[in-house]
């Protein structure tokens, strides 16, 4: 049943930083899917993540911007303060859209809209946070029939985002930060 | 590799059928808009207007005018702030403004002003530098009730309290407070600020050229588009500009991908100010 993957979306939250920085340098250089990634920051720091990993990576790392086709291999992250949509054209859309559980960028945005764009082609990562964010994203994108995947809750920096997605989506599987990085290796 | 997948899906469908029956129906043509944002926005209004479908909506929407103005709220009304981005009304007023000065007199368009933010922050900045009194703004929106929203200018004060914030870091040269009365929970602007204000119909997917400007300011509204609509869109910017007119728009947005692209050159790089060639007269 697995499709063959066309695209990774994560959401991460309260501890985003350290999470990630478990998973995405660890990619080696032909990686080949793109992945993209909503990340929630205080409005009043608008540092760019994209930045950040952009030294840590190997695979190129930007900030998406609209009408940016999704390039293969690439690591994209939200602009702050913009949701960040996903078209059946594979090509990004922004949006000012009112914020979603207080939140822009939206993890719930992002993963509807690719679960609409990649269908069964999608893996969906869940990651630390506080809030509920990225449930019913998630939810959506298993309804399509993509991989659920969810930071297994006593391994995450806060617990309340990932609890809360595999509350939505009991069949997303919970795995170590670890196994979400060797599954990243294995796609 | 990239053909939609999804095409067949019949939510997919019924969306498309829907924005051709408000096409056909009322000329509000949103076919060209980016469509996953429209489709989170018809998601939501259909659930809050009850509806199990969007064939039920399109039926309510073809038989009860009502209707129109119910979803046309979901489909364009914006919230934004005051000086939004406070650094490009900086960048407006520092390097901008100075060019504005050297001509006697001036028009500015606002377009897809929604319910007027951007407009009156323009104003105030204009009043604030001393070019009120030469320049009139033509702020145009395709939704009527937005543009009267925006005529009246009146927001709830819990938002003021960060419009005034992102005032002083523009380098506003007053208080917000000079520009408007506070009571009930709301901030009522003055109706001074309104005394060379146009306010327009004027849709940038179907409507034409209204005047010549000497400074376009239109953020955030392209994203909503598809690229042929943004090409359109910035199509009309250029020919609505006075040679060297300038054009600002939303962060984020890029005119890369429009083939109008090489008239307008870098003015503020960093903040999406550009500015119309002088070559090539139009």
């Amino acid at each position: 049943m697995p499709a063959e993957r066309e695209a990774i979306v994560i959401g991460a939250s309260a501890g985003a930083v350290e999470a990630l920085t478990s998973l995405l340098p660890a990619l080696r250089p032909g990686f080949r899917l793109p992945i993209i990634v909503v990340v929630h920051l205080p409005a009043d720091r608008r540092s760019a993540m994209a930045e950040l990993f952009r030294a840590k990576c190997a695979l190129e790392v930007r900030e998406a911007e609209d009408k940016d086709p999704v390039a293969a291999g690439t690591i994209y992250f939200a602009p702050p303060d913009y949701h960040l949509l996903v078209e059946a054209d594979r090509t990004f859309s922004l949006s000012c859209d009112a914020p979603v559980l207080f939140s822009r960028p939206s993890i719930d945005v992002l993963f509807e809209s690719a679960a609409d764009a990649y269908g069964p082609k999608l893996v969906g990562i869940v990651l630390t946070g506080a809030n509920a964010d990225g449930a019913r994203g998630l939810r959506a994108i298993i309804g399509e029939g993509g991989a659920g995947i969810v930071q297994a809750p006593s391994s995450a920096f806060a617990s309340a985002m990932p609890e809360a997605a595999l509350q939505m989506s009991p069949t997303a599987r919970p795995m170590t930060l670890q196994a979400i990085a060797a599954y990243l290796e294995e796609i | 590799m990239s053909t939609p997948t999804q095409l067949d899906k019949v939510e997919d469908i019924e969306i498309r059928l829907l924005l051709e029956a408000l096409f056909l129906k009322y000329h509000y043509d949103f076919r060209h808009y980016a469509m996953a944002s429209i489709k989170r926005r018809l998601r939501q209004a259909r659930q809050q207007l009850g509806l199990a479908t969007f064939s039920a909506l399109q039926d309510r929407l073809l038989h009860d005018p009502d209707m129109l103005p119910r979803l046309l709220a979901y489909l364009t009304i914006q919230v934004s702030e005051m000086f939004r981005d406070p650094s490009y009304f900086k960048a407006i007023r520092e390097q901008v403004v100075p060019h504005l000065r050297t001509y006697p007199s001036l028009k500015v368009w606002i377009a897809g002003c929604s319910e007027g933010e951007e407009l009156y922050s323009l104003v105030i900045l204009f009043r604030e530098e001393g070019l009120e009194d030469r320049t009139i703004f033509y702020a145009t929106d395709i939704n009527h009730q937005a543009l009267e929203a925006a005529e009246a200018g009146v927001y709830p004060l819990e938002r003021v309290q960060l419009f005034t914030e992102n005032h002083r870091k523009s380098g506003g040269k007053s208080s917000l407070s000079d520009y408007y009365q506070a009571a009930y929970g709301r901030a009522r602007f003055d109706a001074s600020l309104r005394r060379n204000v146009v306010f327009s119909d004027h849709s940038l997917v179907s409507d034409a050229v209204f005047g010549e400007m000497n400074l376009i300011s239109c953020r955030n509204v392209m994203i909503y588009f598809d690229r042929s609509l943004q090409d359109r869109a910035i199509g009309l910017f250029e020919e609505s500009l006075s040679r060297k007119g300038f054009l600002g728009i939303g962060s984020k947005e890029t005119l890369r991908f429009s083939g109008h692209s090489a008239a307008f050159a870098d003015f503020v790089r960093e903040e999406k100010i550009y500015q119309r060639r002088s070559t090539d007269a139009g």
